[in-house]
């Protein structure tokens, strides 16, 4: 009995009644048995009809069952109109998929904390300053003693981590031969004490592991590398591998799930931060520092003691500075702390794709919207035809709620039956999104898990929709007059008016979604074609690394037997290739002046690199095969703006700490390791570097190959032949083409106009089906106006004007308020546009011009059917 | 007139009452029992003792089943549950004190 029952019954609504009929049959039966008349017995009874409804409603959920059968026959309204409901379900379906998709990127990279304890009172640090173009930024790369200042400082309050870049670097288990790559992070020992992580195999890390510098050779795998390199082998504690020059041994694997702090890396190897070489530097910055601050502690007393810590440690190392006046030392101290919420983790994935995914959710969102908009004005015009139907079933004594009901239950059919398909489309494309944001070699790896948060957004998602598109119908069915509506006469221009104003906001949001679309693909357009300075084609980058420290001139010998390889136009040497990320910059001081706020970027370079790179030389010559760093230096044109202003630069001298150099040459400007910021002053330095007077000898380095073949990387086993052929302990660690690294700087602006591309062709063609469904309607509501007006002798190009101008006017109106919104919302995407301005008549134009094209394009249907309105036939049917 | 439905809202208690003593009444006997026990003066209207009958047993107060008869006709049958037993008491007392209260007013107005 009770609720459960009730619900049971309203699956089985049919034998319920037969079965209540037949206990007031046998009721009749009874009372002719104990002699009374039928007629008298019949009508002492009262309607049987009556009690069994009364019956059946206390006998099953009412609701339930009525909304059993709205389900019922919405399907079936549904499946009458095949093409109509098809149409709105794929264009709904892809644009709940689109959001869903969206959601599942944005969720895993900004929104889900990690699998740690204590994540929601986790913060990175960083400085807040504002980079050479003015604009403010930040930083969160520390020094190792700095962090331990710090760590110090605030002991009881919060507990500082360190965690460094994750970065891809060789390893050996056995012999050099079988040299592989693995995913590195150092990170504090006690990390995994304060995260409240349990090994899955040996030990964690602990503060034991923080204490002396190079005295803790352990290593630590990853779960999913554990998984993945040794089939969770439970024999691999106790291994050692080595890397560089250090024999670390694996005591443990990490718990399941975790894969580091940096949101879409995964980390193999985890190594004491202690053990990473430059943790005794205090001027080499290469780690984050994570806070957990403690239960009720307050935020901003430890970030204050965080922020005079840091800035005594800055000013006691800047005491060492030379020569830096008294203002570039209060440029250099000045940069405020600051503690971020971390509890997604903390990654440069995050910070650059942060503003892209939001900008992408923010067209997913109108997408989704211009699709409501289609299906609220689609089931408009069909309820305009249901009119009668609706006035039928009110005055029959349907109330208004259930009226109200059988509308909505028809839209959440379309939802559910989109949201299914979406589901599907966002299974596919949140992964297919995700593999297009890697760069050559770091494949970004995220998890996308389909779990309960994204079941829980699709499903409150389906119910937003439902209600976005089907309450308005509802709202006009459930509101009709019977009266009128019986009599065929119900007020059209009302209805006419609802599906203009969603015209309206569907061409605003059209032209939101076209302006934001143009924004991104000329800024990719822009990106792409901005001059590199140099020719990025045919050169390969090969990133070689030495079993030990070998003298200079072997490198030179190795440049030269592949100077030698067939298809080899030149080689040079390079500390690494530009645009790859490396980077190592300082102050330089010119003809002994104080040095000025504005860091001068270094780069190594053999002679002829140059020439391999086929960067132009302005004034001087290049480098010569005797000089050394330092010592001779080319600079670019910007270092030439920036330093020398005005005199010639050859032979000026300039100073960066003690170390003195003098220009021999000015090359073109080339980015340096980004092309999204300006290009900074560069110093490309020789290889060869004297310390006391001796040549070092070199473990690493990049030799830079120009190939004759239009596609280098087919040459790429015959070089790595020829190294091991010369010389045996010589490995190259990393073949990339230079072009793939240019490539690479513009993946987020390609995604960016790829996605925006779709979008807009999305929004442009369901904005047109829109209008065209609305302008036919108007036209087949106003066929007798229209025959009336025809055989009254109006001409066909005035009917036409009748019919389009007040769509375009709309048409007109919504995009006028999209240009109004886009102007408005430009400056949030300012930091994803390069050399593009959201004033530009260009960009304004095309939308614009765009949207009115499609506008015509969709009239035109309705058009032709209204001139071929035949009067004598339209007015005889009435 | 008195052949409407005069039993004022004490239906439930009335099925439960002739339910605890004579159990497994069809909906016609218990109609016929009220009628006869009350000596003829209250009355369900015949068609809206089901309605009554099918509320009370989604309460879970009666419980019904399907009998044969020797005629071969089936009829539904109702017995008391124990959660019906405890409302009859509830019913019962509760009758009481209206009766009671309607008396009292009567005496002192």
């Amino acid at each position: 009995m009770s609720i459960w029952s009730r619900i049971t019954n309203a699956f089985r609504s049919e034998p319920l009644s037969r079965e209540i009929d037949e206990e007031l049959q046998s009721h009749i039966e009874e009372a002719v048995r104990q002699g009374r008349d039928p007629a008298e017995a019949s009508r002492a009874f009262g309607s049987p009809l009556h009690q069994r409804e009364a019956s059946r409603d206390i006998r099953l959920a009412a609701w339930l069952d009525s909304l059993r059968s709205d389900a019922v026959f919405g399907w079936r309204q549904l499946m009458k109109r095949k093409a109509t409901s098809a149409a709105a379900v794929l264009s709904l379906a892809l644009a709940i998929g689109a959001c869903t998709s969206a959601f599942r990127l944005i969720d895993a990279v900004l929104l889900r904390p990690l699998p740690v304890a204590h994540a929601d009172r986790l913060y990175v640090l960083e400085r807040l300053g504002t980079d050479p173009a003015g604009k403010p930024g930040s930083s969160d790369a520390w020094a190792y003693p700095s962090f331990q200042l710090m760590r110090a400082a605030v002991q009881g309050q919060a507990e500082l981590i360190a965690v460094s870049y994750a970065e891809q670097g060789d390893l050996t288990y056995r012999t050099d031969q079988e040299m592989e790559k693995a995913e590195f992070q150092f990170v504090s020992g006690r990390m995994f004490d304060d995260f409240g992580l349990r090994p899955a195999l040996g030990r964690l890390f602990t503060q034991n592991d923080d204490l002396k510098p190079g005295a803790h050779p352990y290593a630590l795998l990853s779960y999913d590398y554990w998984a993945r390199r040794f089939v969770r082998d439970p024999h691999v504690v106790g291994r050692t591998m080595r890397i560089g020059d250090t024999l670390y041994q694996i005591v443990g694997v990490g718990p399941e799930g975790f894969t580091g702090t940096e949101t879409g890396t995964v980390i193999d190897i985890f190594l004491p931060a202690i053990m990473h070489p430059a943790a005794i530097h205090d001027d080499w910055t290469w780690m984050r520092t994570l806070a957990i601050l403690r239960p009720g502690v307050a935020m901003e007393p430890v970030r204050a003691r965080l922020d005079v810590t840091s800035r005594a440690f800055e000013a006691q190392r800047a005491k060492g500075f030379k020569g830096m006046t008294e203002e570039s030392i209060r440029e250099f101290l000045n940069h405020p702390l600051a503690m971020e919420p971390a509890a997604s983790g903390a990654s440069g994935l995050q910070q650059e794709y942060r503003d892209s995914l939001i900008a992408m959710g923010v067209l997913v969102m109108l997408v989704l919207l211009i699709a409501c908009a289609n299906v609220a004005n689609l089931l408009t015009a069909q309820a305009a035809s249901r009119a009668r139907e609706m006035a039928m079933r009110v005055s029959i004594g349907a109330g208004r709620r259930r009226l109200m009901q059988l509308v909505l239950v028809e839209s959440a059919w379309l939802a559910l039956v989109s949201a299914a398909l979406g589901g599907l489309f966002a299974w596919w494309s949140a992964p297919f999104v995700v593999s297009r944001i890697n760069p050559p070699d770091n494949p970004v790896r995220l998890f996308l898990p389909a779990d309960w948060r994204v079941f829980a957004f699709g499903t409150a998602l389906t119910a937003v929709v439902t209600l976005l598109f089907g309450l308005a119908p509802a709202l006009r069915a459930s509101s009709v007059n019977p009266a009128s509506a019986l009599k065929g006469g119900s007020d059209p221009h009302a209805r006419r008016r609802l599906m203009h104003t969603l015209i309206a906001v569907q061409a605003a949001f059209c032209f939101l979604v076209l302006f934001m679309a143009g924004l991104f693909g000329a800024t990719f357009d822009r990106m792409s074609h901005q001059p590199t300075g140099f020719s990025a084609d045919r050169v390969l980058a090969l990133e070689t690394v030495a079993h030990r420290n070998e003298a200079p001139v072997v490198w030179d010998q190795m440049a030269g037997h592949l100077r030698a390889v067939p298809g080899v136009e030149s080689v040079a040497l390079a500390g690494w290739p530009l645009l790859a990320g490396g980077s190592w910059n300082g102050f330089v001081s010119v003809n002994g002046a104080p040095p000025g706020p504005v860091m001068a970027y270094f780069l190594h370079v053999s002679p002829g690199w140059i020439e391999t790179m086929k960067m132009p030389v302005l004034e001087g010559r290049d480098l010569r095969p005797n000089e050394t760093f330092p010592g001779a230096a080319l600079v670019n044109a910007t270092f030439v703006k920036q330093f020398v202003r005005g005199e010639s630069p050859i032979g000026k001298l300039f100073a960066k700490g003690s170390q003195g150099f003098q220009v021999v040459g000015v090359v073109a400007d080339a980015p340096y390791e980004s092309m999204h910021e300006p290009i900074p002053p560069v110093v490309y330095v020789p290889m060869q570097t004297v310390v006391g007077g001796a040549l070092q000898p070199m473990r690493g380095a990049t030799f830079m190959v120009r190939t004759a073949s239009a596609n280098p990387l087919a040459m790429a086993s015959t070089l790595r032949r020829q190294v091991a052929q010369l010389r045996s302990d010589f490995r190259i660690s990393k073949i990339r083409s230079q072009a793939e690294l240019v490539r690479a700087q513009t993946v987020r602006e390609r995604l960016l106009a790829m996605l925006g591309l779709f979008f807009a062709g999305v929004a442009l063609l369901l904005a047109g089906i829109g209008l065209y469904g609305v302008l036919d309607y108007s036209v087949v509501q106003r066929r007798r106006e229209i025959g009336i007006r025809m055989a009254i002798g109006a001409r066909a190009t005035h009917i036409a004007r009748g019919v389009i101008a007040n769509a375009l006017l709309v048409v007109a109106a919504g995009a006028a308020a999209g240009l109004a919104l886009g102007m408005a919302s430009a400056r949030s995407i300012a930091s994803l546009l390069y050399q593009v301005k959201p004033t530009d008549l260009a960009m304004l134009a095309l939308p614009t011009v765009l949207i009115l094209a499609a506008a015509l394009v969709a009239a035109l249907p309705a058009v032709i059917r209204a001139v071929r309105i035949d009067p004598a036939a339209t007015l005889r049917s009435e | 007139m008195s052949k409407t439905d005069s039993l004022q809202g004490s239906l439930d208690l009335l099925v439960l009452k002739i339910l605890s003593r004579r159990p497994g009444l069809h909906g016609y006997a218990i109609m016929t029992a009220i009628k006869d026990r009350s000596g003829d003066v209250l009355r369900a209207e015949e068609g809206s003792l089901y309605p009554a009958l099918h509320r009370m047993e989604e309460a879970g107060w009666i419980r019904a089943r399907w009998i044969t008869k020797e005629n071969g006709r089936r009829s539904r049958i109702y017995d008391l549950t124990a959660a019906g037993t405890k409302q009859l008491d509830a019913e019962e007392s509760r009758w009481q004190e209206v009766i009671s209260a309607v008396d009292r007013v009567l005496r002192t107005v």
